[in-house]
């Protein structure tokens, strides 16, 4: 055991650690609202609307998110239309590529928790709002949309921290989060067993915050 | 099109025999998972908090940090450590373990973590009044499990198993880094030399999506097959 590199490496994996949530934070916040687009539209009646939602959250939930990654950074690098054009500001940056990929991958899986969230809430309730004349947007959005969100947070803390451990793969298109910094400094020290309990323990730590923030707000939400 | 011949001329024969091996490291892996599960679900479910705490810590640390990094652990650390446990014995000499090895090992190790998890939520789930029956009617240990606990909770475990295995599926892609040949790496060989990767990447995404097609319709059998009788 080499305490000293286990000490010295210790701030270098923390500084990677903020990009490591930075690019959590952005796709999760960018994901939950490509969710609940996506999530609406499955309850649509209109069946194109309908399989046009199903078919992005199976294909996006079928791959790996390597792949989306990998299409999105080297992949559409290859259009020309899109390279001369204003959004190749945004996709020459492997920052946002990964934010992207993490993104639309987060955003299936929210839509899947979202919509089974809505599915669950009982007809009565909505029925209840009706009958008090309330209009249908408004039961949407002050009862249908907190009930379906203190349903689904259980399964969405889940989603954050498969997330956590997804923003990893950022370090395949160059990006140096945590597990990035951990690679390159296996690599030059061959120490691959200190750096893991170093980079995995900021890892746990991590997801042990997570895991209890998400547990006080289930508890604060309960009914 | 072209880009996909089989022979010389195109990537299909390649593609094909990477997507193969895909499958054998997902089934490898799996099969390693089953073994680690067969180990610490008893772990879990037993009366010492010893052993309790020591397959704790294992489903926690493995579904708490990335897969890319428990891979990275294994590549650059598998060889030292078998060298280590190789020179205990008298063996000196470099030893090389090859990437299908390191790669259905480290995914295994993280699927069996899933799959405790979810053998040890079928097995609490089974009834209580199934265990004390089957003490009352004198079945040995051995037989109890076999007989009884096995097959009722093989048919709970099955829906979440299919999970893990898609789960794994999808992992295996990170396989790629440590360089072993699989769907992932030859497409990124193929687009690098021909300068197409939407087209192989793409492509890529399409066969993981055939095999988790194919695998659902499968495993949606096996379902039907163990839940006779229900």
């Amino acid at each position: 055991m080499d305490f000293e590199l286990m000490i010295n490496s210790f701030p270098k994996l923390l500084n990677a650690a903020v990009i490591t949530l930075k690019l959590l934070s952005v796709s999760l916040i960018v994901g939950l609202f490509i969710g609940l687009l996506f999530a609406i539209l499955r309850l649509n009646k209109n069946i194109f609307i309908n399989k046009f939602a199903y078919g992005y959250s199976y294909v996006f939930r079928g791959t790996p998110l390597l792949v989306q990654i990998f299409i999105i950074y080297f992949g559409l690098g290859q259009i020309e239309s899109l390279r001369s054009s204003f959004l190749w500001v945004i996709l020459k940056e492997p920052y946002w590529c990964a934010i992207i990929a993490f993104a639309l991958n987060t955003g299936a899986y929210t839509s899947e928790i979202l919509r089974s969230a809505f599915q669950t809430i009982k007809p009565g309730i909505i029925e209840a709002g009706k009958s008090l004349g309330i209009s249908n947007k408004i039961i949407f959005y002050k009862v249908q949309i907190p009930i379906a969100i203190r349903q689904s947070l259980p399964a969405y803390g889940n989603e954050i921290i498969l997330m956590l451990k997804g923003t990893s793969l950022a370090s395949t298109v160059t990006l140096m989060d945590l597990t990035g910094v951990a690679k390159y400094i296996i690599s030059t020290t061959f120490k691959p067993i200190e750096v893991f309990i170093v980079a995995g323990g900021i890892y746990l730590f991590l997801t042990f915050i997570i895991h209890n923030v998400i547990k006080f707000l289930e508890k604060k939400y309960s009914y | 099109m072209e880009l996909l011949a089989f022979g010389d001329t195109g990537w299909g024969d390649e593609l094909f025999r990477a997507t193969l091996m895909t499958i054998a490291v997902s089934i490898t892996a799996m099969l390693i998972g089953f073994s680690f599960a067969a180990i610490f679900t008893p772990l879990k479910l037993s009366k010492f908090k010893f052993l309790n705490l020591i397959a704790n810590i294992y489903t926690t640390v493995i579904r708490g940090v990335p897969e890319l990094l428990v891979i990275y652990l294994f590549f650059f650390g598998g060889s030292g450590a078998i060298m280590f446990v190789a020179s205990m014995f008298g063996y000196n000499e470099y030893i090389e373990i090859n990437a299908f090895v390191t790669g259905s090992f480290a995914i295994g190790i993280i699927s069996g973590a899933y799959s405790t998890e979810v053998f040890r939520g079928a097995i609490q789930s089974i009834d209580k009044g199934q265990f004390e029956a089957a003490k009352v009617l004198g079945f040995s240990k051995f037989k109890q499990f076999y007989k009884i606990i096995l097959p009722q909770m093989l048919r709970l475990a099955i829906p979440n198993l299919s999970n893990v295995w898609q789960i794994t599926l999808k992992d295996t892609s990170l396989i790629s880094v440590t360089g072993l040949v699989e769907i992932m790496r030859q497409s990124y060989i193929a687009a690098g030399s021909t300068r197409d990767p939407l087209f192989f990447y793409s492509f890529a995404a399409v066969l993981y999506l055939l095999l988790t097609f194919i695998s659902m319709k499968l495993i949606n059998k096996l379902e039907v097959k163990y839940s006779r009788g229900y």
